[in-house]
């Protein structure tokens, strides 16, 4: 990514000057020398956007001054859609929005439309929606983990992490029948009760992870090379991630302890002992590590969950038509991205009459331009991989 | 949760906003919903950030739902400093929605004001960029509003 045939002064000096990321064009004698902007077009097929995301970047020599992100190439009006389907059939339209986590959007989709119906699952099922949910943070993590690694440059960690995944989806299949886009939860409920062996799979896959996580710590977490690329750059100030309404691990690794699971235990969270993790500096490193931590902990919880996994019946009996009665709700639930809300406007129909979804990756993906400004052009890739979108929730 | 007197603060200071009660039968969750009219909603919404008592300095969510007889934008904040929760609305005229945006208020405004323009066609005054953020530039009308037709296509 040379840039040099667009500057059309000399300006030898102002560009050393700009490595702090901040006064570029600025040389040492203190004369202002403005340099030809260049436009520089990121997307929609990029591998590093992690689906179709175009962002359209004004470079000054090597540093960025602007980005514009450009949405909407895979929208497919979820929201629309849920209003002409009744309320079981949106279950497998919310599968679709974050691909990679689609147990925890069940989960936040059937939460809010029990709560508006004044209907309470068995505790069983909570259980089973506890373990989904948190075996699915692990599964979406180590898809970070390892495309993040290859943004960077490494490519064994993209292997290494897709061969873990690897059994939290067999787990899955095994529950529901699908790797991916489970619609494993149900209203009242979820589908079916575990079936038999998957406890003794799931014993097997907890200490054999927890190894795992330390051999990735020693291959990536601490590697010098991905340390320099990643530490320090990036950085988003608490006070900033609020205001732009970032939430989960990136609001996390800028050092504000805010977790719903924690702070507003919804389902049965507040059964189970587990920290949070935080980090000091919310820059890519920070953004990173944060996201290794919270896999140890949803071991831990998925550790408990089993072994307090009590008895009884997974579903509650539902009629076939389902209505929910006049009302509104809106439920949170912290997703592996961030808090995912779903808000629900019934008028006493088969449907809802308006249901908006609040996706996270939407949301944190709005500071990127704030990020990125100021630093160089190599450094995209880097912050960008650390917001971890996926473009099926940003576009919806 | 806010307490009820917290809500009292913002009723006290702003005559024109009202507590919304959900209808007799309607299932709701008991956070206050405050229905603020669209010219004090810059002022309604500054006071409940700024307020030391309120300190709502995140904006969850913004979204709006179109009712038939009016189109009603729905903020859902939260105070991350006192851990309470309001929901602020506002009533906008359906045919013409126009309202001044939050945007310099909570940065986080600014891309779901441009999902709530794209989408129901609601104007934000004073936005830093109103455009269409999910549809096609050229695309005509604003699907989620509940007269919006859908012109048969070559995907039909």
């Amino acid at each position: 990514m040379s840039t040099n045939p667009t500057s059309t002064t000399e300006t030898p000096v102002s560009l050393s000057a700009s490595a702090a990321g901040s006064g570029h064009g600025v040389p040492a004698g203190g004369r202002q020398i403005k340099m030809e902007e260049m436009y520089l077009n990121m997307g929609p097929q990029h591998p590093s956007t992690h689906g179709v995301l175009r962002l359209g970047i004004m470079l000054e020599g090597e540093v960025i001054v602007d980005v514009i992100p450009d949405l909407g190439y895979l929208h497919r009006g979820t929201e629309k859609l849920a209003e002409h389907r009744n309320y079981m059939q949106i279950i497998h339209l919310t599968d679709r929005m974050d691909y990679l986590s689609a147990m925890n959007n069940n989960t936040g989709y059937v939460m809010v439309v029990e709560k508006v119906m004044g209907v309470k699952p068995p505790e069983r099922a909570e259980y089973i929606r506890v373990i989904m949910c948190e075996l699915n943070r692990i599964a979406s993590h180590l898809l970070f983990f390892g495309t993040y690694g290859v943004d960077m440059g490494a490519v064994t960690p993209f292997l290494y992490g897709f061969r873990e995944r690897e059994l939290v989806l067999d787990l899955f299949e095994k529950v529901c029948g699908a790797r991916m886009t489970h619609s494993y939860m149900r209203i009242g409920g979820v589908a079916e009760d575990l079936p038999s062996g998957f406890i003794e799979q799931c014993l097997e896959f907890i200490p054999y992870f927890r190894a795992r996580l330390a051999e990735y710590d020693e291959l990536l977490t601490y590697n010098p090379i991905f340390m320099d690329r990643t530490k320090g750059v990036g950085r988003l100030s608490p006070e900033r991630a609020l205001a732009y309404g970032v939430t989960g691990p990136m609001l996390r690794a800028s050092g504000v302890l805010y977790d719903l699971r924690r702070d507003e235990p919804y389902s049965v969270y507040d059964h189970f002992d587990f920290e949070i993790p935080t980090g000091r500096e919310g820059d890519c490193w920070d953004r990173y590590f944060v996201r290794m931590q919270e896999m140890r902990q949803s071991l831990s919880i998925v550790e408990q969950a089993l072994a307090a996994l009590p008895p009884g019946p997974v579903n509650l009996k539902t009629s076939r038509v389902l209505k929910a009665p006049e009302g509104e709700a809106y439920v949170e639930v912290e997703n592996p991205r961030g808090q995912l809300g779903y808000y629900l406007v019934s008028d006493g129909g088969e449907s809802p009459y308006r249901l908006h979804i609040r996706p996270p990756s939407f949301i944190n993906l709005q500071v990127l331009p704030e990020l990125l400004t100021g630093l160089k052009v190599g450094d995209v890739i880097a912050v960008l991989g650390s917001v971890d979108i996926v473009l099926g929730e940003v576009d919806r | 949760m806010i307490p009820a007197e917290l809500v009292d603060l913002v009723l006290q200071k702003f005559p024109g906003v009202q507590k919304e009660q959900p209808p007799p039968k309607a299932y709701s969750d008991g956070v206050p919903i405050l229905l603020s009219p669209p010219h004090l909603i810059v002022e309604v919404a500054l006071f409940l950030r700024d307020a030391p008592e309120l300190a709502m300095d995140l904006l969850k969510n913004l979204t709006a739902v179109d009712y038939g007889d009016r189109m009603t934008l729905v903020c859902h904040l939260f105070s991350l400093k006192k851990r309470h929760k309001v929901t602020l609305k506002v009533n906008l005229d359906r045919l013409e929605p126009k309202v001044e945006s939050l945007s310099g208020i909570w940065p986080a405004a600014n891309w779901q004001e441009r999902e709530v323009f794209d989408l129901f066609g609601v104007q934000f005054l004073h936005h830093p960029d109103l455009r269409r953020i999910m549809l096609p530039e050229d695309w005509t009308g604003h699907p989620l509003r509940k007269d919006y037709v859908h012109e048969p296509d070559q995907y039909d």
